[in-house]
């Protein structure tokens, strides 16, 4: 029985009772309850099964380590799968169930692998790819998709808001136990700028506990005297709830701060990801209790002895009534004093020692606890719940010299120091062989630019074993710290703890050292992965023998608990069967985050409407009220059709056409980039950008361009029109205008530095609206202002004056093939303008139109799209667009290129116009099918569609394609593959379907 | 055409711990050139009567300002209305030397916050030291506001003045008013 006790519970309110459900029954707890405190306060031990096998288990932790205890958190929008009871603190209202069984956590199918464990052995996923081969796809994935997998997916969209947190500090300290405080204190006495986290609700970590002394007063009187020191500090700020997640290079760190997590429904952010810049880093992180590898350490009921300690002092919660410790070391009598003041039952200590006559061990003698030395546990009965140990030589193979009736069981392997923190951007590790176990190499910490040392560890995660030396060594930290960031420690003293003298540790991998495989099969490493000795032992014999091959073989320490409790014991497994010393084995990595963080928390404030920045021209709120059909260009949305009442879209894109063809449509193209190039050396800049001559454009005049990469492919193209003698205002592409900014800038400061030119990007200074249309002319004279007449404004010139009382720039230039103008209007003027056009147009039939409208009438004309035609590895030569390249220039960007033997060649795809014999639209993207296969056995592929439509001009499909020597094909009947793996017959074109001769647009 | 000129979001508001508003209609102007150049200075003082600001540094006055955008480029602040004019007297001051100077006004947003909180509202979304020892009056921050560009400085004891490109001004303003929003203060900046 796990129970509440009468007495103790330093961390919970008892006048507070908080009510919460585990699957489905009604359970009560106490405020400052772990939801895992109160689970065992109403003997809910049983709280999951294992990932593989389907074994039950049991609360092993009370912290962050714990493998076992993993609940499905909350319903609805605020489940969430895989969270660690051990650190979930209670709320009213808590809704838990558990993970990875059927039909029920009492009564398991799955637990029938658990009689399998011998054919499924380590390894296992990786041999049931190979055999036989057919068996993985038909056989065990199937199988495998059914068992594994730990929490469900929430279903619904979460409904909590996150955000980021931008700090920047000299001194970071992550851990709040004593050592925390102290280099917090001692950094902050030094007058630097700390930030102190700590991942649990209180301060202090173990110390108050664990009965330390410090000062002559218990710890939790000195924790609450140094908590009240550090907050008079101006320059330190205390966080709890906050754990680090990970160093990274440059100081930076990053903290997940849990702001709202213990009270749901508040309306405040649930997570805070602190994005933290800091001089130095202390990691005061403590250390973390081993399990003993012996057969049957996952059955429910057997608990790291500082867990059961924690339980009793903290929350007033016994794991049992009877409790027999299991050890290597001194720090578990400690656990059996407690419960034993507590008023429970340790029948005995089982201590691996031949001999100790420790201050602890006397005590616990004195108290009447049989110890028991020399002896280990051959195994734990039970199976739901420890009913019972069998007692063997430590030294033997496990023979049983007697059973001891308990319902806990409280182990104790020794302490490894969380180094994650320290090991994440790069810090080393010695090992320790007095402790027995890994810690930080001060020699060899993070380095940051100038190979200087920024992160420091304190206390236990040093190595630091007692209360004394964690102190000492946590003020050196903090002093270290603040100097390394530039400050000037106080020569105060570190505190002093009263003396804890102990016996040396003894290292146990294995319980008994000689355990038979039966045992050696029941000996749990990963408790949530479900690796065992045995497994471990086995990836040796196979020939596995790094620990990260033997790490992802047998899937040691891969769960979400990143091997807290099982990566020391693993690999010392590992060492021992492979015949070396553990130091030569090494460690796995240790990588970000600590422990798991939300998804959440990494997006932030990016969510719903702010998921990603939408970008607007001064008329969207137009389009919006007019029921714009939209189109995503970039980060913009663009009216794709504005479809009336009854009407679909495709029916309003059609009538957008027919309407801009017989009489005047307007087009809002205000995101087309506009960048102003400017200087004496603009015009042999623009020479070099562009692939045909821009510098003797006279100033008045529009040229059409396109632009090159070095590699010769076309990457963007656009009008440009010269302003003044050095002035020129290149038109770009909606989605190209920030990259052939950066582009021009990336030119002009690296390779043409001392070219006197200047660039600005004024894309967003202008609205700019294209009148299209037989029409277009009368609606502007009816607005009155500027003379647009064909002598005054002929086509590819530009003017600057005024239209309807508007400052505005007009350019004669046309992508429709139709009469057009493009004017460009200040943009805080941009929606009076389109009203006042829309208001004087009306006598005219003038409609709105979309981007597929003015795609179709481009196609009509032959325009080429960038994106369309285009992908990155066309040449403008393909497209036929010959006559946009200059012969006489020296150089541009791309003609070296261009000129390359598989370049400047006939037998490329190039560009064509296509029309199907029936009339009928290609689908776009589609293949032209030749005779015979490839050598991949596909069928022979020698063009395809990059641009298709149903023209209502021409009342057909028409469609522009690459087609290989295409324009010497001319009249040829060709063969389309459709989705359907139908044929469509095409016939070769001119690409140019509407009005070849031009006329229409110069008049 | 000014009194048919409108600001991006028409003024909006909202508050939280912070207020977040519109600013409304801002004459700006890119000026590049020589920043060290007497000539240049000269023009920039006749315009704004501001003094060429150092590195990161802002200066304001009489509804006039420069700040500091690159070692090549300034951003010229004067009223809306008088932005045309103010492009032109530059381009006469400096006609014969290589300079650019354009009318962006429109081409940007801008945004007061205000309130004792508002160092925290854009430290949730800027990656700027905000703290009061390393971010004070007259220091211009050219940086990254969630995804997109953004500039802002301190044009009082608690107001920031924030600019940002027109196209994205509701994505700002929303940015600003969820990280503003009531009781999601952080305490860190403001103890």
């Amino acid at each position: 029985m796990s129970t509440r006790l009468a007495t103790q519970g330093r961390l919970i309110n008892r006048d507070k009772r908080l009510e919460f459900t585990f699957n489905g029954k009604r359970l009560q707890g106490y405020e400052g309850d772990t939801l895992a405190a109160a689970l065992l306060a109403n003997d809910q031990m049983l709280v999951g099964r294992s990932f593989k096998y389907h074994r039950p288990r049991g609360i092993l932790a009370s912290g962050s380590e714990e493998p076992n205890a993993l609940v499905n958190l909350g319903e609805g929008a605020r489940l969430e799968p895989n969270q660690r009871a051990t650190t979930t603190e209670l709320f009213h209202g808590l809704t838990a169930t558990s993970q990875n069984h059927f039909p029920s956590l009492e009564f398991d199918i799955g637990e029938i692998n658990n009689s399998l464990a011998r054919f499924l052995p380590a390894g296992f996923y990786y041999k049931t790819f190979i055999h036989p081969r057919f068996a993985w796809k038909h056989v065990f994935e199937p199988f495998i998709r059914q068992s594994a997998g730990l929490g469900k997916a929430p279903k619904e969209a979460d409904a909590d808001r996150y955000e980021h947190f931008y700090a920047f500090v000299d001194v970071l300290v992550i851990g709040g136990g004593v050592a925390g405080l102290q280099a917090a204190r001692a950094a902050g006495e030094a007058g630097a700028r700390v930030l102190l986290i700590e991942q649990e609700p209180h301060w202090g970590g173990r110390a108050p506990v664990d009965g330390a002394v410090i000062e002559g007063k218990p710890a939790e009187d000195w924790v609450k005297d140094t908590l009240q020191a550090l907050e008079a500090m101006e320059n330190v700020t205390l966080r709890n709830r906050m754990m680090g997640a990970g160093v990274y290079d440059h100081g930076y760190a990053l903290g997940y701060e849990r702001v709202a997590d213990h009270i749901p429904g508040s309306d405040l952010p649930r997570h805070r990801l602190w994005r933290i810049r800091a001089k130095q880093i202390v990691t005061a992180t403590g250390a973390i209790e081993r399990p003993l590898s012996f057969a049957g350490n996952d059955i429910p009921g057997v608990m790291l002895a500082t867990a059961v300690r924690d339980y009793v002092v903290n929350y007033g919660v016994s794991p049992g009534d009877r409790t027999v410790v299991v050890t290597n070391n001194d720090d578990a009598y400690r656990t059996a004093l407690c419960l034993k003041r507590a008023g429970l039952d340790v029948p005995m200590i089982v201590d691996v020692r031949p001999l100790v006559t420790s201050p602890l061990a006397t005590e616990a003698l004195q108290a009447g606890i049989r110890v028991e030395t020399g002896k280990g546990i051959a195994k734990v009965k039970g199976r739901k719940r420890v009913t019972g140990v069998a007692l063997c030589l430590q030294a033997g193979e496990g023979s049983v010299i007697e059973e001891v009736k308990c319902d806990a069981v409280a182990m104790s392997g020794g302490f490894s120091p969380v180094v994650h923190l320290w090991s994440h951007c790069g810090g080393k590790l010695i090992w320790d062989e007095a402790n027995a176990h890994f810690r930080p190499d001060p020699a060899r910490a993070p380095t940051g630019a100038q190979g200087e040392a920024f992160v420091v560890t304190a206390g236990m995660a040093s190595g630091a074993m007692t209360t004394g030396e964690v102190l000492a060594d946590a003020d050196a930290a903090g002093k270290a710290a603040a100097r390394a960031a530039g400050f000037t420690p106080r020569r105060f003293a570190a505190p002093k703890a009263a003396e804890e003298p102990s016996e040396p540790m003894a290292p146990v991998w294995m319980m008994p050292q000689g355990a038979s495989y039966d045992l050696r099969m029941k000996m749990w490493l990963d408790f949530q992965n479900d690796v065992k000795v045995s497994d471990v032992q086995l990836a040796a014999r196979e020939g596995y023998e790094s620990v990260e091959h033997t790490k992802r073989y047998t899937t040691l320490g891969m769960a979400t608990d990143q091997g807290k409790l099982s990566n020391i014991n693993g690999l010392a497994v590992l060492a021992d069967a492979l015949g070396e010393d553990i130091p030569q084995v090494g460690t796995t990595t240790f990588r970000p985050p600590y422990t798991p963080i939300s998804m959440g928390a990494i997006a932030g404030e990016a969510r719903g409407e702010i998921f990603q920045p939408l970008r607007r021209t001064p008329i969207h709120g137009w389009h919006e009220a007019h029921g714009a059909h939209w189109e995503p260009v970039g980060h913009w949305r663009r009216p794709y059709a504005y479809p009336k009442a009854g009407e679909t879209v495709e029916e309003a894109v059609h009538r957008e056409v027919l309407n801009t063809r017989r009489r005047v449509g307007l087009l809002d193209a205000s995101t087309l980039g506009k960048i102003v190039v400017k200087g004496p050396d603009a015009g042999r800049f623009l020479d070099m950008l562009y692939t045909n001559m821009m510098s003797t454009l006279k100033v008045g005049r529009c040229r059409y361009g396109l632009m090159c990469n070095e590699n010769g492919f076309l990457s963007d193209d656009g009008v440009v029109a010269r302003i003044d003698e050095d002035t020129w205002l290149c038109h770009t592409t909606s989605g190209g205008a920030d990259r052939i900014h950066q582009w021009m800038e990336e030119w002009l400061q690296t390779e043409w530095w001392d070219w006197k030119v200047y660039v600005a990007n004024l894309t967003e200074q202008y609205a700019q609206i294209a009148v299209v249309g037989p029409d277009a002319r009368h609606v502007l004279e009816r607005l009155g202002g500027m003379d647009v007449s064909k002598e005054t404004l002929p086509f590819m010139g530009w003017q600057e004056g005024k239209l309807g009382g508007f400052d505005a720039r007009v350019f004669r230039i046309s992508f429709s093939g139709e009469l057009s103008y493009e004017i460009a209007v200040p943009a805080s003027q941009g929606l009076a303008f389109w009203e006042a056009l829309m208001e004087v147009g009306e006598a005219y039939g003038m409609q709105p139109y979309g981007t597929e409208a003015l795609h179709i009438m481009r196609a009509e004309k032959g325009f080429i799209m960038i994106g369309d035609e285009t992908d990155g590895t066309v040449i403008p030569q393909d497209l036929g667009l010959h006559w946009a390249i200059s012969k006489k220039k020296e150089d541009y960007l791309g003609k070296r290129a261009q000129a390359r033997s598989f370049m400047d060649n006939p037998d490329r795809w190039q560009l064509v116009g296509l029309e199907t014999l029936d009339g009928s639209v290609l689908p776009d993207g589609c293949y032209a099918i030749g005779e015979g296969t490839n050598a991949n056995g596909q069928a022979e592929m020698f063009g395809r569609v990059t641009s298709t439509y149903y023209s209502p001009t021409l009342g057909r499909g028409i469609a522009m394609g690459l087609v290989h020597n295409g324009p010497q094909r001319m009249g040829e009947v060709i063969r389309f593959g459709t989705p359907d793996k139908s044929f469509v017959e095409a016939r070769i074109v001119d690409p140019v379907f509407y009005d070849k001769e031009g006329e229409k647009q110069n008049v | 055409m000014s009194d048919r000129a409108v600001s991006p979001l028409a003024g909006a508001e909202s508050s939280g711990f912070a207020k977040v508003s519109e600013a409304g209609l801002r004459g700006m102007i890119t000026l590049r050139g020589d920043l060290a150049d007497a000539g240049f200075a000269g023009a920039v003082k006749a315009v704004t009567g501001c003094d060429v600001p150092g590195r990161r540094e802002v200066v304001e006055q009489g509804g006039k300002g420069v700040a500091w955008m690159s070692p090549d480029e300034l951003l010229v602040m004067v009223p809306h209305a008088e932005a045309e004019a103010a492009v032109a007297q530059l381009s006469q001051a400096l006609a014969g030397s290589h300079f650019l100077a354009v009318n962006v006004s429109d081409a940007r947003a801008v945004f007061t916050i205000e309130g004792a909180g508002a160092r925290e509202v854009l430290a949730k979304l800027a990656p700027v030291d905000l703290s009061p020892e390393a971010f004070g009056a007259g220091q211009i921050r050219r940086t990254r506001l969630a995804q997109v560009p953004a500039a802002f400085w301190l044009s009082g004891e608690e107001v920031f003045t924030l600019v940002a490109f027109r196209s994205v001004a509701q994505y700002v303003f929303d940015l600003l008013t969820v990280s503003a929003k009531a009781g999601s203060e952080v305490g860190f900046l403001a103890r």
